[in-house]
């Protein structure tokens, strides 16, 4: 579904992902583990399509399709959702509206009809339910007023609602307690079928607890250095991050 | 309503066409430039009666001894008041054959407007098999205003029909004498719109000029005076959201409404003028006197504008709050875009014991256009108890326009409270993402934006109105990023 190349991308001439590559198949649920600062929100950014980025080399193949070549709007369109790490806010927009223009948007490119008024409150209520979001959303503001946890779980309502084929969910549990974290990682693992991918992209191992990935891949200054299994995770929260620059650094010398 | 109104439209344009064609006499106009025999021959032309003529000429030896005011934050050449053509009766339009000869970009606004064909036809000048003359409107909607005793007419009309009211109440809010473009329109002005409710009636239906196509060719000089006796409801539409042909260039309207006891006017304007192309060429000089008197105990009167059109725009809908327990209220959009300019807000008088005033403004600038806002709360001595809140936002597209706040507040009592907030913002690259990223293009994820942001002034207007409202925003701010 998703292949990258030999990516590499800079920000003000300063080079963050540094001969990048990772494929995610159809099915799959994939955690990008590392430190701060070595790339992991640059790469879901640059998945996404913002333009601040400067891809120098590489590419990234998605359904086939060169994705470089698509404005942001089409790659979500073709299936590519972002959770943000810190979401937006939106004053004067209410949730209903934001999301039915979505909606109808990527009908539209589909060659759909709008959606109907009635379907669109029914598709609210039952995705609303997925992340347990009380009812009074509908004519809230997008992410206005919203706590930590409100927003994050209003990533993965967005989610439920436009139903895409993969999901980048840049530190989704960052800010959340435990409850949250739970209903957060919940609706991610009711949303999982054999024909959509997950990218989870986090600090910590708990998330995993929730979501179990069938990849971990650690990253390091702009590149993945190791991957494995869910196992790799738990080695990493025992073990620390230095653990694995230690690693780098001996091989290095050698 | 909106029943109502496609009803009419249909029957107009398929009814057979009845009322005979334009005569020339139609299209006389008055000599170029101004002078006392241009105000003598306007009145004569309108067959007038005497007291009209001598309201004008007083207003004409008063507007020579006035200056065009230079205060405002707005910059364009100089007006030769010696050049314009002051009256044309009622100007007639240039008749095209089919909409193939409409400008084309004309038409995609239409269209995304939601306006039906015939009445685009109707905006654009194309001849229609039946022309929605002003007569047969005015008739429709008279039988069912005057059973409840409403007077809904031209000024014309009024003068003629009910002269001691419009000897009562003409320049009893706005006086010739108020300002230099007060004047002018006092001395020349072609026609407009009178509306009188009676004591106790509500209104049922809501006023609009849009049923009075003739308002549209009144003219550069355009009055409407609206009387809302005690106890009684009217809300009142101006203007349309449909971008207007117009041909003249210089705008200098006055409106003035009087709300005696327990009486309440609602009114709502959407002004979409042509505002000049994208290199600032050309566009409408717009110089509006808007006021409203609270006269009465617990009277109120608001003022809605959407303003998005005119090259230029001078607007300060205000209100004389003098009537104890009054409330008055203004709700305003201006957007700017290119190189249109617009200063405007509104003044509120507070003479009355706990008289109320609310001022939502909502500045959009975009391009390299200019969007002031000018506000003046002033609170007597008398009117102990009362209450301001004004809330003045700006948002700004891009970097190249200005957005400027100029509020005066003066209070000379202890008990009054008033209360000033403003915020100036941008739409920022996150938000713009954010929308892209849900697969809203740039276009729909602006006009969302901006009708979030002045979604608290597009919701006080009429309903059919506020849809339309909507659109032009986005209409408005095409192709103002990105």
């Amino acid at each position: 579904m998703l292949q990258i190349k030999h990516l590499r991308v800079s920000i003000n001439q300063k080079e963050i992902l540094k001969d990048f590559n990772l494929e995610v198949k159809a099915g799959e649920v994939h955690a990008i583990m590392g430190p701060n600062g070595t790339g992991k929100s640059t790469l879901a950014s640059v998945i996404a399509g913002r333009d601040i980025f400067e891809v120098t080399e590489g590419e990234i193949l998605y359904k086939g399709k060169n994705l470089l070549d698509l404005p942001p709007e089409t790659r979500a369109r073709e299936g590519i959702f972002l959770g943000f790490q810190y979401p937006v806010e939106i004053p004067g927009v209410s949730m209903a509206n934001f999301m039915k223009t979505a909606v109808n948007e990527i009908r539209k490119y589909k060659g759909l009809e709008p959606i109907g008024g009635a379907d669109f409150l029914k598709l609210m209520e039952e995705k609303k339910k997925l992340v347990e979001i009380q009812s009074k959303l509908n004519n809230r503001s997008v992410n206005e007023g919203f706590s930590g946890g409100e927003k994050k779980k209003n990533e993965i309502f967005q989610m439920a609602m436009l139903n895409p084929t993969l999901s980048i969910l840049d530190e989704t549990d960052s800010g959340l307690d435990i409850d949250a974290l739970r209903i957060v990682a919940n609706g991610v693992n009711k949303l999982r079928t054999k024909d959509n991918a997950t990218v989870v992209i986090t600090h910590y191992q708990r998330l995993l607890d929730y979501i179990v990935p069938d990849f971990v891949h650690v990253m390091y200054d702009g590149k993945i250095v190791k991957s494995g299994d869910k196992h790799l995770a738990i080695e990493l929260e025992e073990k620390g991050y230095d653990w694995i620059k230690q690693e780098l650094e001996a091989n290095a010398s050698i | 309503m909106e029943n109502d109104k496609n009803n009419i439209i249909q029957e107009l344009t398929q009814g057979d066409y009845k009322y005979g064609f334009v005569t020339d006499i139609e299209t006389e106009t008055s000599p170029i430039g101004l002078s006392e025999d241009t105000v003598r021959y306007i009145s004569a032309k309108k067959n007038e009666p005497e007291f009209m003529l001598e309201f004008r000429l007083k207003a004409y030896r008063h507007w020579l001894t006035l200056t065009e005011p230079t205060w405002a934050h707005l910059h364009h050449p100089p007006i030769d008041y010696q050049n314009i053509i002051f009256y044309a009766a009622p100007k007639k339009q240039q008749t095209l054959n089919s909409l193939d000869e409409v400008d084309p970009e004309l038409l995609k606004t239409f269209n995304k407007l939601g306006i039906s064909l015939e009445e685009q036809k109707l905006f654009s000048g194309v001849a229609v098999d039946a022309v929605v003359d002003s007569i047969s409107v005015k008739t429709t909607f008279k039988e069912t205003l005057s059973e409840k005793g409403i007077i809904f007419c031209s000024y014309s009309e009024a003068v003629k029909e009910h002269p001691d009211l419009v000897k009562k109440y003409m320049g009893s809010v706005v006086p010739y004498t108020d300002n230099f473009f007060a004047a002018l329109n006092s001395a020349v002005f072609s026609d407009g719109s009178f509306c009188y409710i009676p004591p106790g009636v509500r209104c049922p239906i809501e006023l609009s000029t849009y049923f009075r196509i003739n308002a549209a060719n009144s003219g550069q000089f355009e009055r409407t005076l609206i009387i809302a006796d005690e106890g009684s409801y009217v809300s009142y539409m101006e203007g349309c959201t449909a971008p207007m042909r117009d041909e003249n260039q210089l705008h200098a309207a006055i409106v003035e409404i009087i709300a005696h006891d327990n009486a309440e006017v609602k009114y709502s304007t959407v002004q979409n003028w042509y505002p000049g192309n994208k290199n600032g060429d050309g566009g409408i000089y717009n110089f509006v006197t808007k006021r409203g008197f609270c006269k009465g105990h617990n009277s109120k009167i608001s003022w809605t504008q959407v303003e998005t059109g005119s090259a230029i725009t001078w607007k300060y809908p205000s209100l004389i709050l003098k009537g104890d327990n009054s409330v008055g209220e203004f709700y305003s959009v201006a957007v700017t875009n290119n190189y249109q300019q617009a200063d405007t807000g509104t003044k509120m008088i507070h003479l009355g014991k706990n008289t109320k005033s609310t001022v939502i403004s909502k500045g959009i600038s975009a391009g390299k256009s200019n969007n002031s806002y000018r506000g003046l709360i002033k609170v007597s001595k008398n009117a102990i108890n009362s209450r301001n809140y004004t809330q003045c936002d700006s948002l700004l597209l891009g970097d190249k326009c200005g957005a400027h706040t100029f509020p005066y507040i003066e209070t000379n009592n202890k008990s009054s409270i008033v209360e000033h907030e403003a915020t100036t913002s941008k739409i920022s690259e996150d938000q713009l993402f954010y929308c892209l990223q849900r697969g809203i293009d740039n276009e729909s994820a602006i006009s969302l934006i901006v009708n979030g942001y002045a979604k608290e002034v597009l919701n006080k207007l009429p309903m059919e109105f506020a849809v339309e409202a909507q659109k032009l925003l986005s209409i408005s701010l095409e192709g103002s990023v990105g």
